[in-house]
């Protein structure tokens, strides 16, 4: 900034304040480095007292999340051919044989499926009824609204019981359909309510030029107004992606195999003898990288997503 | 606003515009657009609590099929409200909501202040600060068990490091005076940030001016921030507190991988509590009765706050 400005900080205010900002942020982020540090230590060395800094790394943590394992004798060892790969000759060390791919894989990829299945069904039916929230005139439009939005402050466990004996008579306990509409549903009230506020900046003009130019309502809707929505469509399809992906509650109690995401399956997560902490250390790492990664995109849009469009900068 | 603009104009298009409209009226199209919708939230929201009213007058157990199922009036609410383990549980809860507001607040908006500074490279450090928040609190749960284990445990040496006590020697999680501060640290570390944000754009919506024209008054930088800054952000730090109460009066994920409830019921938070109820000692009478009383204690207070809000948006 150039001049003078009573408002503008003082050097040495802004030297002070960012010291303190950035030690609050290296005190915060100890923690999430500290497990994914642990994710590539050896068991004994992540618990070992005190706790190491500097050690040698090994992807032993990451083998055993993707793989069980059975021990075999030193004779039996021998009788074996040479291990074909890195991986296993990391087991084979241990006195290990790998017995076959563990669970994990299969509960990440259950995450994936449902987290996005139920993004994309949220996104299509709330871009549908934000659309027409904001445009058109809707009788008790108000109390649909907040309606809409009070579906939210229902504590998950209240709502699980009649779910949960809901989905035991449909047979839709532990299935893919079951978690991605139950998952829809919670979305929605933040999909309509964000993307109602994108939709309401956008210029009623360009609709009106379109309709003057003879497209019906619903070419002007997706040829005009959803393009302009993009932005705001995809920023609120990660914040619905994010809030199914970190779900525990509703997965934990209607899910147990088939369907089960990774939330309940990584804290069960435990080595042969004992806690195996590298092992869930390398599971909590792969699993909360993405998130990391899709916050750093959102940066612009996150006090808009997690006010339900109260805030908006 | 614009919001009441639009109204007019979708109501009564130009009629030249009306005639050319082809297919399906606005109105039929606002309801083909609005009903799934509402039907998935009726069907997935309203439906289920409907029938929760409907348990609570009962004493259903889900795992007997068989037993006959009795109405039984107000019995199972009569008895939620003179049973001492729940008001231990809503203590529990109480003291979790007071003391995780009261930090989240009180850190939250200190670094907001601070960052508002605009000192180079804020935007790196905000983001950064931001990602606890966005993480699976049961995950976060869990991973902080590993990281308050007594002996090989970060926090614990690092309080250990710092304080020259014993890190073996004192347990978060399993010691009856330390758990319910365990699952604050936890939740403050998480949500702080989310404070911050809020804050963060209470201060930033402050014009520039406000300040000039204090500072022509000769105002001191303590009167100002007593009587500009703290008055501005209110309404935003309110707002962060309704969203932050609402959440850990229904807070589950992070304090049962965490704690369990444990050591006895010390963290037993009432969605803990009702957990316990309904899907261990399978009381679904009982529990839908519990629920109902939760829902409309977390209803009745956030609009009563929700008013005292407006109120203070409107000074």
């Amino acid at each position: 900034m150039s001049g003078f400005s009573v408002t503008e900080p003082s050097k040495r205010q802004k030297w002070i304040s960012g010291l303190l900002v950035i030690t609050y942020a290296l005190v915060t982020l100890m923690p999430l480095l500290w497990i994914i540090a642990t994710g590539f230590k050896s068991p004994s060395d992540s618990i070992a007292y005190p706790p190491k800094i500097v050690f040698q790394p090994t992807l032993e943590g990451y083998v055993n999340l993707f793989t069980t394992q059975t021990r075999i004798t030193p004779n039996m060892k021998d009788t074996l051919p040479a291990p074909n790969n890195w991986y296993e000759q990391i087991v084979r060390d241990k006195n290990m044989v790998i017995a076959g791919p563990s669970r994990y894989g299969q509960r990440f990829l259950n995450s994936i499926i449902i987290g996005f299945g139920s993004t994309f069904l949220s996104i299509f039916l709330g871009t549908l009824a934000a659309y027409a929230f904001s445009r058109f005139k809707v009788p008790i439009k108000d109390d649909l609204l907040f309606f809409i939005l009070s579906t939210r402050m229902m504590p998950p466990i209240a709502v699980a019981i009649p779910i949960f004996l809901m989905y035991r008579q449909l047979g839709l306990s532990d299935t893919y359909l079951g978690m991605i509409l139950l998952y829809t549903a919670v979305n929605l009230s933040l999909s309509v309510w964000l993307l109602k506020g994108f939709i309401d900046e956008i210029p009623l003009e360009y609709e009106e030029a379109a309709l003057i130019d003879g497209y019906t309502r619903f070419q002007a809707f997706y040829k005009v107004v959803l393009p302009q929505a993009a932005t705001g469509i995809a920023s609120t399809a990660i914040f619905c992606l994010i809030f199914a992906w970190n779900e525990y509650a509703f997965a934990v109690l209607l899910t147990s195999g088939e369907a089960q995401t990774a939330p309940p399956f990584i804290p069960t997560i435990i080595g042969v003898g004992g806690q195996d902490w590298p092992a869930v250390a390398a599971g909590t790492t792969i699993f909360l990288l993405p998130v990391m990664i899709f916050t750093i995109f959102l940066r612009k849009h996150l006090l808009r997503g997690i006010t339900f469009g109260a805030v908006r900068k | 606003m614009s919001g009441k603009a639009v109204d007019g104009i979708a109501k009564m298009p130009p009629p030249d515009i009306a005639r050319k409209v082809k297919g399906l009226s606005d109105r039929a199209i606002a309801w083909i657009f609005i009903a799934p919708t509402i039907f998935l939230l009726l069907a997935i929201n309203i439906f289920p609590l409907i029938w929760t009213i409907r348990l609570s007058f009962t004493n259903f157990r889900a795992n007997r099929f068989n037993a006959e199922v009795k109405w039984i009036g107000l019995r199972n609410y009569e008895r939620i409200l003179s049973d001492p383990d729940i008001w231990q549980t809503m203590q529990a809860t109480a003291h979790f909501l007071f003391w995780t507001l009261f930090f989240q607040v009180l850190i939250g908006f200190a670094l907001a202040y601070l960052i508002n500074k605009k000192f180079k490279g804020n935007d790196l450090w905000t983001t950064l600060i931001v990602l606890p928040m966005m993480l699976s609190p049961a995950v976060v749960g869990n991973f902080w068990t590993f990281l308050y284990q007594p002996q090989i445990g970060l926090f614990n040496y690092v309080v250990g490091f710092f304080s020259g006590v014993d890190p073996s020697s004192f347990s978060m999680i399993g010691s009856v005076n330390l758990a319910p501060w365990a699952i604050v640290i936890v939740d403050t570390w998480m949500w702080t940030p989310f404070v911050m944000l809020i804050c963060l754009a209470g201060l930033r919506s402050i014009p520039d001016t406000i300040y000039e024209a204090a500072e022509c008054d000769r105002a001191s930088k303590w009167r100002q921030f007593w009587t500009i800054t703290i008055p501005m952000v209110l309404p935003f730090l309110m707002l962060a507190v309704l969203f932050r109460g609402i959440e850990n009066f229904k807070m589950f994920d992070l304090v049962v991988q965490l704690t369990g409830g444990g050591p006895g019921s010390i963290t037993e938070l009432t969605s803990i509590n009702l957990k316990r109820e309904a899907f261990e000692k399978w009381r679904t009478g009982y529990a839908s009765a519990y629920a109902v009383i939760l829902f409309v204690t977390i209803f009745g207070l956030a609009s009563i706050y929700v008013k005292a809000l407006n109120k203070v948006k409107e000074r």
